[in-house]
């Protein structure tokens, strides 16, 4: 039973449809960061590609922030996104000064990365409010908010971290802000509705400015530098699919804050998917709508995709995490030192955080299915190391001194009383890792390995939460049934003599 | 029927943390015969008999098994010629009374034919139902987990077998019976035997002879009418008044 169960998690990894190395008649893939106006954009660059008569387009959308989906351009996961000139010279380039396109484009090309000319907006950070939170306080400009330190400040991580973000703006302008702290962008509106906190980051063409009537405070001291969209490519990619090279530059100078602001309206208040709101912006641009196969939403279909996304992405790291944590766990019984050093390094492993794990992973596997799975992988190690190394050191002594005493092989020792003894507890960490990844595996979508955190990230985004229930809903039935799985499982698993009520002596 | 063989053990010594647990200048177990050792918790007789089974390194001195001296190369073939009953038993609890049995003999390749011959045998010797065998230890009693673990110990037909304090664990009247089947196996198979327990009487029932042992040191080895009439220490005369074995008339009218 134990071998058909991993026969079957076997036949899963060869459908998960694991990327191979990089091919030179691979997909162009377009990527996307995780926020609306990306994926708009990249969905309309991947679609005028089409136009042009490139034969396979990708887009891998919802890839983290600016870190993780350039270290997917540089390790040809990804062979073009959208990206704005201030984000390059400061995240990128980390250039004390500004530069010219002309400089940015120079610098790059030793990279073996080109810029395109701008898409034609710009797309600044600024600071804005709500209009009762501007009245009551008569703020105009971001030198009024200085003269408040008392009022809260909820502000993305990445604009909290980058030096052209908070920490260049508190210096310019002299904040000395009592309230600040970190929040997913789409939640910040939702913070900033019910007054938990007072203002947020936003983007210059953000679609909520109208909605929500904010009030974008004035930058009086010129802190921001422009975040003009461009496209960011590989520089093989023209020599690969010079097709794609002329689709980025039919879009550039062609979409205008006004298109950008309307795109993105679509997409977050008007209800559109990404790809209907993509095509207007191209039919804005060409005058012209194209021709669209259907894409309804089929929520069944979707929900039954993702599912099987996430089944597979659980089940397979989880096999490789046995593969591996078990043996460990073994080896960790070997002595002592061994012992610490494993366990300590599995439980180091679990105190990454999940996105800094993802970030690091990128440079070494590119995105997709595989650094996800060697992230869920790792956080299965440790609840599996560990029960089978307290299962393995918490048999009775005289029973282990037996084994050897009656002349078992030390082979037959480990697997024929030391395993089997400690299979309870080994099943138990097993199950626990398999409940924690169903979890976990959710995150996977931010680095396009998909599964039930796509509807998710979509839902926060969107907010929509009948599209985040399409993954949370799934997640954790998914979760229940995992446990009751292992239930079954464990009757087969664990020997019988072992799950017998206590002994009557 | 195997070769006869003996125990022969020269200058052995073993310390834990600098305190002595056994210091024992020269043992031999003929063969065929069977020693008891005897003495309080503590005097080094579980010890001994974990030195000669291999589960504990001397820090000097040998061991040999029917001439063959124990060493890491020679612990495993020697295991496989001995067999080895502890207080609770030992089986392991995750498979049934015939799996423990069959464990080494399975380990060792041996056909499902030869193993039900062995078991088959090995009923009738030592007196268990046949139904007891597809139960788990937890379905035993302690009288019968005994008894499997002596049918296990005998499984590949040892010259030597190691009890350490096989009967201590049971209630009176499964012990006396155990006691009788044990002597009775013993006399039976004539196996050299190295069986330790706290109890005279015991000893002085089921073993030819008796070794009491205090701090690691054999005080003196005889029988047990050896022991009473010739204490070769007080402390020999003490632990058997101790066992409140005898009134002092008995001991009088003996000596």
């Amino acid at each position: 039973m134990a071998a058909a169960f991993i026969a079957g998690l076997s036949l899963l990894a060869l459908d998960a449809g694991l990327p191979g190395p990089a091919r030179a008649d691979r997909p162009v893939t377009v990527g996307s960061k995780a926020f609306p106006e990306s994926w708009v954009l990249a969905e309309a660059l991947a679609e005028a590609m089409r136009s042009e008569g490139v034969p396979e387009v990708v887009h891998r959308n919802n890839l983290g922030g600016t870190e993780i989906v350039y270290q997917a351009l540089r390790s040809g996961s990804v062979d073009v996104y959208p990206e704005y000139t201030g984000t390059i010279l400061e995240v990128v380039l980390r250039s004390p000064r500004p530069l010219a396109l002309e400089g940015i484009r120079a610098t790059l090309a030793q990279e073996g990365l080109g810029v395109s000319d701008p898409i034609g907006f710009n797309d600044s950070y600024a600071l804005a409010v709500t209009r009762a939170t501007r009245d009551r306080y008569d703020l105009r400009s971001i030198s009024d908010l200085a003269r408040h330190p008392n009022l809260s400040l909820g502000l993305t991580h990445e604009f909290l971290g980058r030096p052209d973000g908070y920490p260049g703006l508190a210096r310019h302008y002299g904040l000395r802000m009592r309230h600040v702290l970190g929040i997913q962008h789409e939640l910040a509106y939702t913070a900033l509705a019910s007054g938990r906190i007072d203002a947020t980051d936003i983007y210059t063409t953000d679609a909520q400015i109208e909605r929500m009537g904010l009030y974008v405070l004035q930058d009086d001291r010129g802190f921001f530098p422009r975040y003009d969209a461009v496209w960011l490519y590989r520089l093989d990619l023209g020599k690969r699919e010079p097709r794609a090279l002329e689709a980025m530059a039919r879009l550039s100078g062609k979409v205008d804050e006004i298109k950008m602001i309307r795109a993105n309206a679509r997409v977050v208040l008007g209800g559109h998917t990404y790809r209907e709101s993509a095509d207007s912006l191209l039919a804005e641009v060409r005058a012209r709508a194209p021709a669209r196969r259907g894409a309804g939403t089929d929520v069944v279909g979707s929900v039954a995709r993702n599912t099987g996304e996430h089944l597979k992405l659980v089940a397979l790291s989880l096999l490789i995490a046995v593969l591996f944590g078990v043996p460990l766990g073994v080896i960790a019984t070997r002595s002592a030192l061994l012992g610490s050093a494993i366990l300590s390094l599995a439980g180091l492993l679990q105190t990454i955080p999940s996105l800094a794990l993802l970030a690091l992973l990128i440079p070494l596997f590119g995105i997709g299915v595989v650094p996800a799975l060697i992230a869920l992988f790792l956080y299965s190690l440790l609840p599996i190391v560990r029960n089978t190394y307290v299962g393995l050191t918490t048999i009775p002594p005289p029973l282990v001194e037996s084994a050897a005493a009656i002349g078992l092989s030390p082979a037959a020792q480990l697997f024929r009383v030391r395993l089997p003894m400690a299979s309870p507890a080994i099943m138990a960490g097993i199950k626990t890792s398999a409940v924690i990844n169903v979890g976990t595996a959710t995150l996977a979508a931010l680095i396009g390995a998909g599964g039930l955190g796509e509807p998710i990230l979509s839902g926060i985004q969107l907010r929509q939460n009948s599209l985040i229930l399409q993954g949370a809903v799934p997640a954790a039935v998914l979760a229940l049934l995992v446990q009751k799985a292992f239930d079954l499982i464990d009757q087969v698993a664990i020997p019988r003599g072992l799950r017998l009520p206590r002994d009557r002596a | 029927m195997a070769v006869a063989a003996g125990i022969e053990i020269e200058n052995l010594a073993k310390s834990y943390d600098g305190v002595t647990a056994l210091d024992v200048d020269r043992l031999r177990v003929a063969p065929r015969s069977t020693l008891a050792l005897i003495g309080p918790s503590g005097c080094g007789k579980s010890t001994l008999l974990r030195l000669v089974i291999g589960l504990v390194r001397p820090d000097r001195g040998s061991i040999s098994i029917a001439g063959t001296r124990m060493n890491p190369a020679t612990t495993r073939p020697l295991r496989l010629r001995m067999g080895y009953v502890i207080q609770e038993g030992g089986l392991f609890p995750h498979v049934t009374a015939r799996e423990n049995v069959a464990l080494v003999a399975r380990d060792l390749g041996w056909q499902d034919a030869r193993i039900d011959t062995r078991i088959a045998e090995l009923l009738e010797l030592t007196q268990i139902p046949p139904s007891l065998l597809g139960r788990f230890p937890a379905q035993l009693s302690g009288g019968q987990r005994q008894r499997v673990a002596l049918m296990r110990a005998l499984m590949l037909d040892p010259e030597v077998l190691l009890l350490d304090e096989p009967l201590t664990a049971l209630d009176p009247m499964i012990r006396s019976d155990l006691q009788r089947d044990l002597k009775s196996v013993f006399e039976r198979l004539r196996k050299t035997v190295l069986f330790v327990t706290h109890d005279m009487a015991e000893a002085a029932y089921i073993a030819d002879e008796m070794a009491i042992m205090r701090a690691g040191k054999i005080l003196q080895r005889g029988s047990f009418r050896d022991l009473v009439r010739n204490p070769a220490d007080p402390f020999v005369t003490e632990f058997i008044r101790a066992q409140r074995l005898l009134d002092v008339a008995d001991l009088t009218r003996i000596q």
